[in-house]
């Protein structure tokens, strides 16, 4: 599967700038966010569901520790290591001089103020889906957060994946905004559907890919490979959890499981946001896993 | 600070238990056998406490007390012989334990201790009433939850 994004990499490295042209980064320009008003509440529970601090806040941080966005986590793949920057605050070290539009466009389009691309270890083929007001908030809840000095560490990846044009490729062949999932109208499944697919980013941990790379939605959610090639990520259909809602909601709140074993693995982080989310979304969530079309 | 008595039957407990998952877990070596039975017991007391907490099962000072003294006693015994070396994930087909935490020893041990004060913390207190126990949880849980994070294989 990598060896179809290297592939990618050197097919758009090999066209040069004719590929530049057709995969040229999108951006989200100041007048697009102009006229929407940032609210810091819901700016910090876009940053919750959305899990930034899974990622951005130092390992094995906790509590209020969550909120200093300094880096450092490591994720290892096929393709190599990578590490996620610092995103605080701070004028140097993080994204403290960075204007509102471009941390919008790093999160919706995952393009660099500088005009790169950005690796889709940073989920924003997920993010795309999410409403402007929401990312425009949670820009805005990032600059309440604090300063940190640490700086960002590069990624250790061999080539071709040291070379960003590929991805540009990627993101027009793989990263899709349509919903997987009919809601049929009803609004609570519409907000655990949000809140899975586009905040949540779920899939991009519960979904096996596409050849190239993309989140197979005909096996929406029905388990893969751990990307740090040991063992698997579970497959949350109803084909296989057969919890109660009660049941989903108690795990996704608190880790534990109905057998009261613990969450583990990358999921840890996952529960400590869903757990500062309203209990009326995780409740969404959770009658959202019983609408998605169960696989054995 | 452990009552001898509620030592003595955790040991029991974990004897008895001990036996019970080895069918199940046939043919793995005693030393994993060993600590899945142990979390096991972890997860069997946590889950009376859980059950009154959410409301499942009534409260009981008395039951509370026994099933937080239980995982008390448990988390404050010694586990060595439990991780022997040679029996990760990658080793041992059946075993869920990365390999990271033969590497990381005194990480893996404090992350022990660190359940032990959670566990010692809510026996103290497990008698007082339900809000006590449903306080005392979320902090042992954590503790349980931070140490599958570094060293519990996702794998199902
Ligand atoms: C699964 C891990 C993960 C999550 C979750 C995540 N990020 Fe990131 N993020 C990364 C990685 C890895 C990079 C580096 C990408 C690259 O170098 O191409 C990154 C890059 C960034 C950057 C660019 C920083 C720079 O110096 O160029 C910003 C801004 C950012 N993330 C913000 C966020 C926000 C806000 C959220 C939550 C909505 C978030 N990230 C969630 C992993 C993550
Ligand atoms: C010091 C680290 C550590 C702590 C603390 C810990 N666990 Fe575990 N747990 C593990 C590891 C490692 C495994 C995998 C063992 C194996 O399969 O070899 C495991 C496995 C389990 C299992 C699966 C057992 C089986 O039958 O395969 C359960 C259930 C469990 N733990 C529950 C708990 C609970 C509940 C707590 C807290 C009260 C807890 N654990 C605390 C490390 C820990
Ligand atoms: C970073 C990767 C990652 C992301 C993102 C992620 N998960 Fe998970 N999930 C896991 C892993 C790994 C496990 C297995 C946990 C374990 O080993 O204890 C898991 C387990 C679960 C389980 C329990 C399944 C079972 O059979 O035990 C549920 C439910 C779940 N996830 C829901 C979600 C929801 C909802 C989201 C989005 C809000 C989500 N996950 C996002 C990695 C992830």
């Amino acid at each position: 599967m990598l060896r179809f994004l290297a592939y990618l990499t050197l097919v758009a490295v090999a066209a040069g700038g004719a590929s530049l042209i057709v995969t040229r980064p999108q951006t989200i320009p100041d007048s697009a966010i102009a006229g929407i008003e940032a609210d810091l509440a819901r700016g910090e529970q876009a940053f919750h569901a959305a899990g930034c601090a899974s990622c951005h806040a130092a390992k094995g941080a906790e509590g209020e520790a969550r909120l200093i966005l300094a880096g450092g986590a490591t994720f290892e793949t096929p393709a190599g290591t990578f590490v996620a920057p610092n995103i605080s605050q701070h004028p140097e070290a993080g994204i403290g001089e960075w204007s509102r539009a471009e941390i919008v466009t790093a999160i919706l389009a995952g393009t660099s103020p500088g005009g790169a691309h950005y690796y889709p270890a940073f989920p924003y083929g997920s993010y795309a889906k999410a409403e402007l007001a929401d990312i425009v908030s949670l820009a805005a809840f990032l600059e309440t957060l604090p300063e940190d000095p640490t700086p960002s560490a590069p990624h250790d990846l061999g080539f071709p994946f040291n070379i960003r044009v590929g991805i540009g490729l990627w993101k027009s062949i793989a990263v899709s905004n349509d919903w997987v999932i009919d809601t049929r109208g009803d609004e609570t499944l519409a907000r655990g559907r949000y809140l899975v697919e586009a905040l949540g980013h779920c899939g991009e941990c519960h979904t096996p890919r596409t050849a190239t790379q993309g989140l197979d939605s005909t096996r929406w959610l029905a388990g893969a490979p751990n990307p740090s090639g040991r063992g698997t990520i579970p497959n949350i259909t109803p084909g296989a959890l057969d919890w109660t809602v009660d049941d989903i909601v108690a795990y996704l709140t608190t880790g534990f499981t109905p057998d009261f074993d613990v969450v583990g693995g990358s999921m840890t982080s996952v529960v400590q946001n869903l757990a500062l989310l309203p209990e009326a979304d995780v409740r969404a969530i959770a009658a959202y896993f019983k609408a998605v079309p169960p696989v054995e | 600070m452990i009552k001898p008595l509620a030592f003595t039957a955790a040991f029991g407990a974990l004897a008895v238990a001990g036996t019970a998952i080895a069918d199940s877990h046939a043919g793995l070596p005693p030393a994993v056998k060993a600590r899945q039975a142990h979390m096991q017991l972890y997860a069997h007391n946590l889950g009376i406490l859980g059950g009154m907490a959410r409301g499942n099962a009534e409260y009981s000072a008395e039951a509370a007390s026994a099933a937080a003294s239980n995982l008390a006693a448990l988390s404050q015994l010694d586990q060595m012989t439990y991780w022997a070396p040679g029996t990760d994930s990658d080793t041992v087909e059946g075993s869920k334990a990365l390999p990271a935490l033969w590497e990381n020893i005194p990480d893996a041990v404090s992350k022990g201790q660190a359940l032990a004060t959670a566990a010692v913390a809510l026996s103290e207190t497990a008698g007082n009433g339900l809000e006590a126990v449903q306080a005392g949880l979320g902090p042992v849980g954590r503790a349980c939850g931070s140490c599958h994070e570094a060293y519990q294989l996702s794998d199902n």
